[in-house]
């Protein structure tokens, strides 16, 4: 099926146009302005519809129902595809720290070798919006990214969300901090510390218990403080007590790294933890417990030994690309995992991961692919790459679905989008089409 | 051993030697010699020779590790005796043919020198790495295993078939003489340059192949001047010996090379000494397409997920096979496993599809294409008689996402069944999955 704007107004004819509809459009920017027609639509709310529409006006979307039922302004492009899904959510990546041309010090930003500690480091000071990876993937139907420093360190760095389009970080930004990213694997030793696994985790603690008592001192009232490790910090910390008695203990200097810490510990951003052997998914479940963390298991190759675990610990896991080398640490994944995790009924959600040679980056639609064919099935893989992404990362009321008011995020597919041999026709992002067939140049 | 030979044997003899056997209830256990005992048969299966059109409800006929017939059932007779299964619903193709690998934990050519001829590969390669198992799992029977990229020439490359073994020798493709067969190893750009005694650019690169070339055809003709008088003959050199092979047309060149500029430099290097190439990887042959059909070059290509990773790479596109077969270009894929997985072999076939490649040329480029590139079309490639047993049983499609291989065979044995649960571990993954195969017919459950 070719993707081929065709006549508006006949179907707009064919529809009786409500007049608060009507008001709704001409209230929107005269930008920008698509509808989505598929044979099949997955909204990812209930089951596909057959023959759908999607309205989008002003970003998000206005209307979703069956062709013939919504109304389609004429002067609207009227997109066709054979399949329709909400835009993809690689729940975890880092295209745009990380380049294509893989040169140190040139664009390889996703990895800070100087300290095994820094959370202080914002994926935003280091996201290049015009990355050609960052289309790449976009043009595969991908138009949401967790995204950030790598799991090369014990804290790498922190993570944050966009929107793969944007001419700065900022505009692409949905959720300029998100996350702070740690690791328990061969990857986070150095030369010096940390050494060892049991290393790993003293440094861990310290670092938390470090920050815990930063925060209490610079709360007002003594218990958790504010945190704003993340983009918005204008001020210079006046939400942190400085309004307190004189007579009080002066508060310890502003410092960038356990503000970041504190955020974890206050539960305003997870800590999402990579690690694929047994033990060290228990290690970090056992860190969760120790500091009440909000923790997202990453990788979690051996996670199919730890289900029970998992489950009672209420842990959502960013699984590893399905098709990532089983080597090293991972060298017992599974392409079944996924599936596993489904039946247990933990959440989940692919990623396209870290990737330090060819291909330089992953694509999630592909991994979701060879999950779907490998137990998980096609439903429960989309949504493992749109709404439980989304849920996972704390975006599921602006992506991950397709809803009246949601973003009007939308990839479109001349087949099942999952065979390998189908090809995804136009990615739109907020009601814009940004990509228009898959990038081959 | 014994006892498994014995029961397995015990158990085939004792089955119904009947028409009808369901698809998956097979008498014969994966790696079990008894499959080479009588004629076997497999019928309702739509087989994909390569060698011509996809026959529908086809007949293959097997026996003594070679192909007896394969054809429509009207056309196929069934041997007296033979031992029948039903494939009906499934796909039959040849065994993949995968022509650069690295699977076996290998280690080639050192840092003592960035030419190594006599660097053979077999000898440093674990027959027992769990690569093998995952290579079966992807319905491969064959493979070019090689050393990597990091030399000008990195040393013999080695032709195996996946029939299970305890050596390497077990695994050997033997010419007609005997000896293993195999290709040689060479790469240019950016992947063999390095600190001396390594090229620091292009042109030393090639100067220093020239080189080497123009010694072994020196060491050729005081050989052939010393018409087998000891007296006369030069020491012997094996790394000489090893570049006279690739002179004398015996061992073809694999040859790692991205660059447009970079592939020409090969094609030229080839002209000058008269070496027969395989042009392995080629991100951006799509650009000197019409150079490469020129000089008939082969090329053996490899799609990835994504362009770049390496400066050389930026350019990869996943239309190369389409532009190459549209070209008029010889043209196969490759795994490079590890750099991708040969469970997903097929994918890469797909891939090519998508982008625009005929599925005949596809399915070719999987498999006589690259039997072709390994001077083996006449043994393996397409299922014709007379050829290697060598072939895969589907559950559909061959380029669609949900296609499982249910049973690779090579030589007449089964050599991989998903219904086996050893096997189906390397297929999927899961604990296990990573460590080193158990040894052949040895030790572990059933096998």
């Amino acid at each position: 099926m070719r993707l081929v704007p065709r006549q508006r107004g006949k179907l707009a004819r064919a529809a009786l146009v409500a007049a608060a509809q009507v008001a709704l459009f001409c209230a929107a920017p005269a930008v920008a302005q698509v509808a989505v027609h598929g044979q099949l639509v997955y909204t990812l709310t209930g089951p596909p519809i057959v023959d759908g529409v999607v309205v989008v006006v002003g970003g998000k979307i206005a209307a979703i129902g069956k062709l013939g039922e919504v109304p389609i302004p004429a002067d609207f492009e009227l997109l066709h595809a054979a399949l329709v899904t909400p835009g993809l959510v690689d729940a975890h990546s880092v295209v745009g720290l990380a380049g294509q041309y893989n040169q140190a010090r040139a664009d390889q930003d996703q990895h800070e070798g100087s300290e095994a500690i820094q959370p202080e480091l914002r994926a935003i000071d280091a996201y290049n919006p015009r990355e050609r990876l960052v289309s790449w993937v976009r043009g595969f139907g991908v138009t949401t990214l967790q995204t950030g420093h790598a799991p090369e360190e014990l804290v790498p760095g922190q993570l944050f969300i966009v929107k793969t389009t944007g001419a700065t970080a900022d505009d692409a930004a949905i959720v300029p901090f998100s996350a702070v990213a740690a690791t328990l694997a061969e990857s986070a030793k150095r030369a010096s510390a940390p050494g060892t696994r049991s290393k790993m985790m003293a440094m861990l603690r310290a670092s938390l218990i470090e920050a815990r008592e930063y925060a209490t001192k610079r709360a007002p009232t003594g218990g958790a403080a504010p945190a704003e490790a993340g983009g918005e910090d204008e001020d210079e910390g006046g939400a942190h007590g400085e309004d307190a008695s004189p007579a009080a203990a002066p508060l310890p200097p502003r410092d960038l790294r356990l503000d970041a810490l504190a955020a974890v510990l206050a539960r305003e951003v997870p800590l999402v933890l990579t690690a694929h052997r047994a033990q060290d998914i228990a290690s970090a479940l056992r860190l969760a417990r120790e500091f009440d963390l909000r923790l997202v298991l990453d990788g979690a190759a051996e996670a199919y030994l730890m289900l029970d675990e998992l489950k009672d610990a209420g842990v959502p896991v960013i699984l590893h690309p399905t098709m990532q080398r089983a080597v090293g640490e991972a060298d017992n994944l599974s392409f079944e995992t996924a599936a596993k995790l489904a039946t247990a009924g933990i959440p989940f959600a692919l990623q396209s991961g870290f990737e330090a040679y060819v291909p330089k980056t992953r694509v999630v639609l592909f991994e979701a692919a060879i999950a779907a064919s490998h137990g998980l099935g096609f439903e429960a893989a989309l949504a493992s790459i749109t709404r439980d992404a989304a849920k996972i990362l704390g975006v599921d009321a602006r992506v991950g679905t397709l809803e009246v008011g949601k973003d009007g995020d939308l990839a479109l597919y001349d087949g099942d989008p999952f065979e390998y041999t189908s090809h995804c026709l136009a990615t739109i992002i907020e009601g814009k089409v940004v990509s228009r067939g898959e990038r081959t140049e | 051993m014994l006892l498994h030979l014995l029961l397995a044997i015990g158990s085939a003899l004792a089955a119904p030697l009947s028409r009808g056997v369901a698809p998956g209830d097979d008498q014969v256990r994966a790696g079990s010699p008894v499959a080479s005992l009588g004629p076997l048969v497999f019928t309702g299966a739509r087989i994909i020779t390569v060698a011509g059109p996809p026959i529908e409800d086809g007949v293959l006929v097997v026996q003594g590790g070679v192909i007896v017939s394969v054809g429509r059932a009207s056309l196929v007779p069934i041997p007296e005796g033979a031992l029948v299964r039903d494939l009906h619903g499934r796909t039959v193709m040849p065994g993949l043919v995968c022509t650069h690998s690295h699977i076996g934990g290998i280690g080639g050519a050192d840092g003592s020198g960035p030419i190594q001829p006599d660097i053979r590969i077999y000898d440093s390669l674990n027959v027992r790495d769990s690569g093998f198992k995952r290579a079966l799992a992807g319905g491969l029977t064959t493979l070019n295993v090689m050393p990597g990229s990091g030399h000008l020439l990195s040393g013999q490359t080695t032709y195996l078939k996946l029939r299970g073994g305890n050596t390497v020798e077990d695994l050997f493709i033997r010419g007609a003489d005997g000896a293993p067969l195999g290709g040689m190893k060479m790469a240019n750009g950016t992947n063999s340059l390095g600190d001396s005694p390594f090229p620091g650019t292009r042109g030393k690169s090639a100067a220093l192949v020239r080189k080497q070339f123009v010694a072994a055809q020196e060491y050729r003709a005081k050989i052939a001047a010393a018409a087998g008088d000891p007296d006369k003959l030069p020491n012997r050199n094996l790394a000489l010996e090893g570049l006279v092979e690739v002179l004398d047309g015996k061992r073809i060149v694999h040859f790692h090379t991205h660059r447009h500029d970079d592939i020409v430099t090969v094609l030229r290097l080839s002209q000058e000494f008269g070496f027969r190439v395989v042009l392995h990887h080629i991100s951006e042959g799509w650009k000197v397409a019409d150079e490469i059909r020129a000089a008939k070059a082969s090329c053996s290509i490899i799609l990835l997920d994504s362009p770049g990773g390496k400066l050389e790479a930026i350019d990869l596109d996943m239309r190369t096979g389409a532009v190459l077969e549209a070209a008029g270009v010889n043209v196969a894929f490759h795994t490079d496993d590890w750099i991708t997985d040969s469970r997903l072999f097929l994918r890469m076939g797909a891939l090519g599809v998508r982008a625009g490649m005929t599925r005949g040329g596809a399915l070719r480029a999987l498999s006589l294409s690259g039997a072709e590139m390994l001077d083996l079309d006449a043994r393996i490639g397409s299922l014709e008689a007379g050829k290697d047993a060598d072939f895969v049983i589907l559950d559909g499609d061959p380029f669609s996402v949900y296609t499982k291989v249910l049973e690779t065979w090579v030589e007449g044995v089964k050599r991989f069944d998903r219904e086996d649960p050893l096997d189906r571990l390397y297929a999927e993954g899961g604990f296990g999955a990573g460590h080193d195969q158990a040894p052949y017919f040895c030790c572990y459950g059933d096998h």
